[in-house]
């Protein structure tokens, strides 16, 4: 059987002349909970669009759940879960509305998305703002809502980018909790983050600098190859060696 | 001596949410203030308010002795405002939008030169390129430049660093230190505790209130308790296990480790902790007291908010 949820074998992306993405090799592991890190306009974006199947590769290739993005984006859409801190829902619908519409878009039954929504509302307390247009929740309590709204239906893999950014400690660490309890339903999680403290909740971590992967490894494994203390201190080796 | 800026007793209201309960501050002439706390805690409303962007239901403003109220227009051509979200031009190239803010506040780029070079010259070899194609951290510098262009009197920057990777956040910092050296006090705010350290003062806000405004060391002093720190692979199993012992005050992962916050570290109750810890996990862990980070002080405020509702 194979546990290999993606796989990415020399894949490149190239805008014009230059190459976003550039000849990345890398495996992410069934029900690991995977950090995809770098700096700004390192490539993780765009190499995050080609998993999602919303982006076709130059060359090379990659499989999510045992699609091919380039010619099964359909089906990688149906098995995965996807949200990010600029766009998750809907300010102008209500909480309800943003899961019956979400969960409607994967073709979940009426019975289904009335089950799943009730779960949502239980576990995250929001039974009394459950006609409460989305616009008017705290900012924390919104992307606990995202993700949950993202797995809503128990997808295999789900690709968060950059869920906790602007989120204040308490709700940052409580947004964890709900990772590590949908991993822990084998949901795959393929995360970004700015937030260094969270590379060391993840299993394993890639670090990508200019369009490749500089690094990859549990967090305590690049530390040890660094010799450093910090995954800022990884972070800086690697930039310090990309200007050299 | 007369501070720079200052506001006294600010409050402002959104329907039935308190954006802002009754705010006052300072900020000297040679500081960088910042401002920390979650989103939706009140920092973009202040700094609306403050720029003149937005009236306030109570309350006053100066800035280098010009009222927010009365004297906006005056205020509007001599701060530098730096808005949360980016707001350049993104059809514009980098020198493009450049040169429209500098021409707006009847400058050109050649006249305050000097003010830019050490950011520009990072952005420079992207001159030609549209602003919205560029990375974040990019984008921020550009952003940092335009509300520079025109020399400004002081400068307020909403959460210039959200989003921006953490060796752009640095050089970001860098560059902040430089521009206050140079005489310009800079009120800036953040979701990222790390940066407060890099503040001359720090006021760390919630829920429209400010909870504590210090120096960083100041604040870090004022830390309750003791701290100690698990350092464990099995993090969330040795949180579970603390969080059932008596005495403890707040339990938090920490990256690589769990911080525990107890009234005091005495031998005793440590080699309890350790005991309980010995028996729950399977693998080595180390048990220490350690030196609280500003992240640490932030959580036990919020914590006490929390309680006195």
């Amino acid at each position: 059987m194979n546990d290999k949820i993606v796989e990415v074998n020399e894949l490149t992306r190239n805008f014009g002349e230059f190459a976003a993405v550039d000849n990345i090799t890398f495996e992410v592991t069934k029900g690991e909970i995977f950090g995809f890190l770098g700096a700004n306009g390192a490539g993780k974006t765009t190499a995050m669009r080609i998993l999602c199947g919303l982006l076709a590769p130059s060359s090379g290739t990659a499989t999510v759940c045992g699609y091919d993005v380039a010619s099964q984006s359909e089906q990688i859409k149906l098995n995965i879960g996807y949200m990010s801190q600029k766009f998750s829902l809907f300010n102008d619908l209500s909480v309800w509305d943003n899961i019956s519409f979400y969960a409607g878009i994967y073709r979940m039954s009426t019975a289904q998305i009335k089950q799943a929504g009730h779960q949502i509302l239980q576990e995250l307390e929001l039974g009394k703002y459950k006609h409460r247009l989305v616009s008017s929740l705290p900012l924390g309590w919104k992307q606990k809502l995202a993700f949950a709204i993202a797995i809503i239906h128990k997808p295999q893999l789900v690709f968060l980018d950059e869920p906790t950014g602007g989120v204040d400690p308490i709700t940052r660490r409580a947004f964890w909790d709900m990772i590590y309890r949908a991993a822990a339903e084998n949901i795959t999680v393929f995360v970004t983050t700015h937030y260094l403290d969270e590379a060391e909740y993840c299993d394993r971590i890639s670090i990508m600098v200019k369009g490749k992967i500089g690094a990859i490894g549990t967090p305590q494994e690049l530390k040890e190859q660094f010799r450093v203390q910090s995954i800022y201190d990884v972070i800086l080796a690697l930039a310090r060696g990309e200007e050299q | 001596m007369q501070p720079f800026i200052s506001a006294t007793n600010i409050s402002k209201r959104y329907g039935t949410t308190q954006a802002l309960d009754n705010v006052s501050f300072e900020v000297g002439k040679d500081e960088i203030v910042g401002f920390i706390g979650a989103d939706g805690a009140g920092k973009s409303t202040l700094f609306e308010i403050m720029t003149t962007l937005l009236i306030p239901d109570a309350g006053e403003g100066y800035i280098n002795g010009m009222s927010i109220d009365r004297d906006y227009q005056k205020i509007r051509s001599c701060i530098g405002f730096m808005p949360g979200r980016f707001s350049l031009y993104q059809d514009l190239s980098v020198e493009e939008n450049l040169r429209f803010y500098a021409n707006i506040f009847g400058s050109s780029i050649q006249e305050n030169y000097a003010m830019i070079e050490g950011i520009y010259t990072l952005l420079k070899p992207f001159g030609k390129r549209k602003a919205g194609a560029l990375s974040g951290g990019m984008k921020q510098k550009l952003a940092l430049c335009c509300a520079l262009i025109h020399k400004p009197l002081a400068l307020f920057l909403d959460e210039p660093t959200t989003g921006v990777d953490a060796v752009s956040r640095t050089e970001f910092w860098d560059n902040l230190i430089q521009i206050r050296d140079s005489g310009i006090p800079i009120v800036v705010s953040t979701p990222y505790m790390d940066e407060a350290l890099r503040c001359d003062r720090v006021a760390m806000i919630h829920e429209g209130k400010i909870m504590d405004m210090d120096t960083p060391k100041e604040i870090i002093k004022a830390y309750k308790g003791c701290l100690l720190g698990i350092f464990t692979g099995e993090r969330y199993l040795a949180k579970a296990i603390v969080y059932r012992l008596a005495g403890i005050e707040s339990v938090y992962t920490f990256g690589d480790s769990v911080h525990i916050n107890l009234p005091t570290c005495h031998p005793q109750i440590m080699k309890q902790i350790a005991d309980s810890l010995k028996q729950g996990l399977s693998a080595e862990f180390q048990l220490r007291e350690l030196n609280p980070s500003f992240e640490d002080c932030f959580l036990q405020l919020m914590g006490q908010a929390a309680n006195e509702r």
